[in-house]
């Protein structure tokens, strides 16, 4: 089909503003699907995802309309992810498309996600026009709405669709102006083929599945291809496009399209989101620009409850690998908890869906350690180190000094919990930028926060104090240098390496002190008493003590129902295999999983 | 089954006036009219019971609840009859009642002692008003002491009182007043337990927190009060909560920790016998339209292990390694002779030829016990 009938576009939205629902629509509007066919969201085809009301992984559907002028076009929708975790994949899921619709909801308004990702699509070159969906809530204030898209935006609004996605309010001319709206694509066919990897995923059939935008250039099977940054070549078996929820081989792809590559690659790393797809014998003169090698931003150890489980655990990050190149893990050894991994994630909430995968698709139980970040160590005979791993600092004494992440934050909140929000950014040692107001009731706040900061509560305390308004968006900034310290624990006087963490100097008494009164509550009374102390270079900032169990017995049993006391005995027998041995000392699992969530004062 | 194989008869009588609010065991209130027609079902079970397992020996029953003495008596005889008539229950078998003040008149006692019942358990489990009202017992001390006498005038020679400790609001002094009034009365038995706050109860609801109860210091000031202070008064502790004058310890209770064999009847009694153990539904509707069914567990050898173990170690006089290997054919020490030598260590137990727990290990005994599951 002719470039001119071709439209690459994404819906951008901020979470519940309602872009699956809406992709859901086109699809169903477009007739490739009958209803019965639909699944309640077609694009978000992992449970997980579902549950949690957001797209993990970039997908894409091709979809075939008939404009009212009489001609059939191609939709290629590209989903996009919409967390803050995943905002280089969400760069090459813009990268591939010409036209950006933007979902906003008509009773919420602008908030600071939509307004991130509106940038990045401007900064993409993309035609973005506006959508007002959920019209026919009896909060809807399209009109407010419009001009805060005006206003705040800067891009024409006044003509935008008022749309209720999930009724089926006007989505007509939502299709006639993505036809009208969304440039057509350019590209020569003839010239060298580039390639755009937006997302791959693996098939235990076909391999590696690399999804592309064609820019420039023509690809069909039995072509040799080059991944240009990771150098893998291999030939290509099959190309095709996306169905709704499969895969529909076709003869080629040419510039402009949308569709996959397979070609036996065994292993996503070769196919690196950003990466450049070529000709291995007519390459062409460079690469598309924009390819970053993706950088874990959060590490944290994972270990199998147990430790029989290793096996097990190894087997499944490996699967799950396959399909996340993002997610990182080498092997560690804890003496608390044994044989384990340490993952790097792009974020915690990639942490926190991987670790539900594992344990929910897997079945695995899962002990896992403080999420950290990676610092950098310089030490004094020159040498830097990345540090993921708070065991593997080195002594005080060869550290010259160390580096933390940090990062731009926005974020956006109405009037009422600027102040609160303010002070919560100061506690987290952040650097006022800049607050302005987007109108009269909501206000922009622009912090520098270091990353280590945000990466334990700062969602739940953010909710906690706006009531659920505010939104937040950050970008790492770089590096800077901070007076990091080492926070050990010591349970009976051993340390515990698996509860050690890097902390700010600052910080350390009271997280120390914190983490003493937790594991108190967690760690049950033993025959003697038991010394719970934080402490930096070896020096106790805070302690506190399990007290000797002086009781344990069950007085009464009685007309002899020994069932029920086997029970009762062989249920504590139970909690005692589940606990990790540290010296003399059991300490239950939910003790090293208690102290990641320090709650707020 | 041996036929010269010794049984033990346990009875559950499941009704009082009204509930305890700490009391976790089955029982309800309710009228006349239910209580006939669980008694017809419980005399129709032990024929049925009977007919399989033959005409056993007998050496105690054990008549408890609930509150047995609030049925009219005449239900209580009829249940001994048939029991003597369907068992081989032995002359000098130990036959006890569990008695409340209020529900149990001279008349009842007298009844029973003169049907063969030869030993009352007499709930008291405080001396002061205050406390028997927190526990929400329907008795005081003065009418206590009534029964008590009756008891004694009935020709019961072989009386156990339940006393308690840890109860909200009590403190040292109230607990050994509790002990002194009880000593003085000179009864053969005394079982001395220590409140605990259940699950599913009023107090679990109004205590959990362990507010307004004594606190951890003075639980055990009182728990150890209760050994120092009934040994100078002539009675040892022969289990973790039961004390006796010598040669009164109560045959029925040593049996469950020396895995004598017992057949319960009613709902929600157990029993144990070849190699199984059974526990009786609760429903009394279900119990009265003549279902018994319970719930059976098979024990393995191991679990056989276990039970001798844990059970026998709730007496000061722990078990006998000798006995061990006569019974399993292995020993001791080759099963268990890491957590012997653990608790040892731990000063929790002694390892001898016989093995017991240490006074320190009866405190945790739990998690001594579990060492063996």
């Amino acid at each position: 089909m002719n470039q001119d009938h071709i439209r690459n576009f994404c819906i951008i939205a901020h979470i519940d503003h309602g872009k699956s629902t809406l992709a859901d629509r086109i699809i169903e509007m477009t007739g490739l699907l009958t209803s019965r066919e639909m699944q309640a969201q077609v694009l978000d085809n992992m449970d997980l995802e579902r549950e949690r009301g957001i797209t993990i992984k970039a997908q894409a559907v091709r979809t075939v309309y008939k404009a009212k002028n009489g001609e059939e076009y191609i939709f290629n929708l590209i989903d996009t992810p919409g967390h803050v975790d995943f905002n280089y994949e969400v760069s090459r899921s813009l990268a591939a498309c010409d036209g950006a619709i933007l979902v906003v909801d008509a009773a919420q308004g602008i908030e600071a996600q939509t307004l991130a990702n509106v940038y990045l699509a401007l900064d993409h070159d993309l035609d973005v026009f506006p959508v007002i969906n959920k019209i026919d809530l009896p909060s809807a204030e399209p009109e407010k709405v419009i001009n805060e898209i005006e206003d705040i935006i800067g891009i024409e609004a006044q003509d935008a669709p008022l749309i209720s996605a999930k009724n089926g309010i006007n989505i007509d001319q939502v299709l006639e102006a993505i036809v009208e709206k969304v440039p057509a694509p350019t590209g020569d066919s003839a010239a060298p083929l580039q390639a755009l990897i937006f997302d791959s995923l693996y098939d235990s059939y076909k391999g590696v599945i690399a999804f592309v935008r064609i820019k420039n250039g023509t690809v069909k099977k039995g072509v040799p291809i080059k991944m240009m940054a990771t150098g893998a070549t291999a030939e290509v078996v099959e190309v095709g496009y996306f169905g709704a929820g499969q895969f529909i081989p076709c003869d080629e792809l040419s510039a402009g399209m949308v569709g996959y590559i397979t070609a036996s690659i065994k292993n996503v790393r070769d196919t690196a989101v950003g990466d450049t797809i070529t000709n291995a014998e007519n390459p062409c003169a460079e690469p598309l620009p924009g390819y970053k090698k993706v950088q874990s931003m959060v590490y944290c150890g994972v270990y199998p409850a147990d430790g029989a489980k290793y096996p097990d655990l190894r087997d499944a990050l490996e699967k799950l690998q396959l399909n996340d190149a993002s997610l990182f893990y080498e092997p560690e050894t804890s003496i608390a908890l044994g044989f384990g991994f340490r993952c790097g994630f792009l974020g915690l909430l990639h942490l926190e869906i991987i670790q539900e995968r594992l344990e929910r698709e897997y079945n695995l139980d899962l002990v896992t350690t403080a999420p950290g970040v990676v610092y950098k160590v310089h030490k004094t005979n020159g040498e830097m180190i990345e540090l993921t791993n708070p065991t593997n600092l080195p002594d005080p004494s060869q550290i010259e000094y160390m580096e933390e992440p940090i990062v731009n934050a926005e974020i956006m909140v109405s009037k009422d919990y600027v102040g609160s929000i303010m002070e919560l950014c100061q506690q987290r040692r952040g650097r006022y930028v800049s607050m302005e107001y987007m109108e009269e009731t909501r206000a922009l706040i622009k912090y520098e926060l270091p990353l280590n900061e945000i990466i334990y509560d700062f969602f739940d305390a953010l909710k906690s104090r706006s009531r659920g308004y505010a939104s937040f968006d950050y970008e790492l900034k770089g590096y800077e240098k901070a007076e990091m310290v080492k926070l050990d624990i010591l349970i009976n006087r051993e340390e515990v390496d698996a509860l050690s963490f890097i902390v700010h100097k600052d910080s350390a008494y009271e997280r120390g002190r914190r983490m003493c009164e937790k594991l108190k509550d967690e760690i049950p009374r033993h025959l003697f008493e038991i010394p719970i102390q934080a402490a930096v270079g070896g020096k106790v900032i805070a302690r506190e003590t399990v007290k000797a169990m002086r009781k344990d017995v069950l007085a009464k049993c009685y007309g002899g129902d020994i069932s029920r006391k086997k029970k009762l005995l062989e249920k504590q027998k139970e909690g005692k295999k589940r606990m990790r041995q540290v010296g003399n000392v059991e300490i239950p699992q939910s003790a090293f999983m208690s102290v990641l969530k320090l709650d707020e004062e | 089954m041996k036929s010269s194989e010794e049984y033990e008869i346990y009875v559950h009588i499941p009704f009082c006036v009204r509930k305890c609010d700490y009391c976790d065991f089955v029982s309800l209130a309710c009228g006349k009219d239910v209580h006939e027609e669980y008694f017809g079902a419980l005399l129709r079970q032990i024929d049925k019971t009977a007919e399989t397992m033959g005409r056993v020996p007998v050496v105690s029953v054990f008549i408890g609840g609930g509150t047995p003495t609030v049925p009219d008596e005449k239900h209580i005889v009829a249940v001994l009859c048939k029991l003597k008539k369907r068992f081989n229950v032995a002359p000098d078998a130990e036959i006890t009642i569990e008695a409340n003040p209020n529900s149990a008149s001279y008349e009842k006692l007298k009844v029973y002692r003169q049907a063969g019942v030869n030993r009352l358990s007499i709930g008291l489990q405080s001396t002061e008003e205050e406390e028997l009202k927190k526990l929400s017992r329907l008795h005081n001390y003065e009418e206590f002491l009534k029964t008590y006498r009756d008891a004694r005038e009935a020709g019961f020679d072989n009386i156990n009182i339940d006393i308690m400790s840890a109860i909200p609001g009590q403190t040292l002094e109230s607990y050994t007043r509790t002990l002194e009034r009880v000593t003085a009365l000179n009864p053969e038995h005394i079982s001395a337990y220590s409140l605990i706050v259940e699950e599913g109860t009023p107090f679990y609801e109004r205590y959990k927190d362990g507010k307004g109860l004594p606190d951890e210091d003075t639980e055990r000031e009182m728990y150890y009060l209760t050994k120092r202070f009934l040994h100078e008064h002539g009675y040892e502790r022969y289990e973790i909560s039961n004390y006796a004058k010598p040669g009164c310890e109560c045959r029925h209770n040593l049996g469950y920790w020396k895995r004598v064999p017992y057949i319960g009847f009613g709902i929600a009694a157990a029993s144990f016998y070849g190699g199984k153990r059974y526990s009786t539904h609760t429903d009394l509707k279900r119990f009265c339209e003549g279902d018994y069914s319970a719930e059976k567990e098979c024990l393995s050898e191991s679990d056989e292990m276990a039970e001798f173990m844990f059970l026998g170690l709730r007496l000061t006089g722990g078990v006998a390694k000798e006995e061990f290997l006569a019974t399993f054919g292995q020993s001791m020490d080759e099963i268990y002779k890491d957590k012997l030598e653990k608790l040892s260590v731990e000063g929790l137990l002694i390892n001898g030829d016989q093995v017991m727990l240490t006074d320190k290990g009866m405190d945790v005994a739990n998690y001594c016990m579990s060492e063996f599951v």
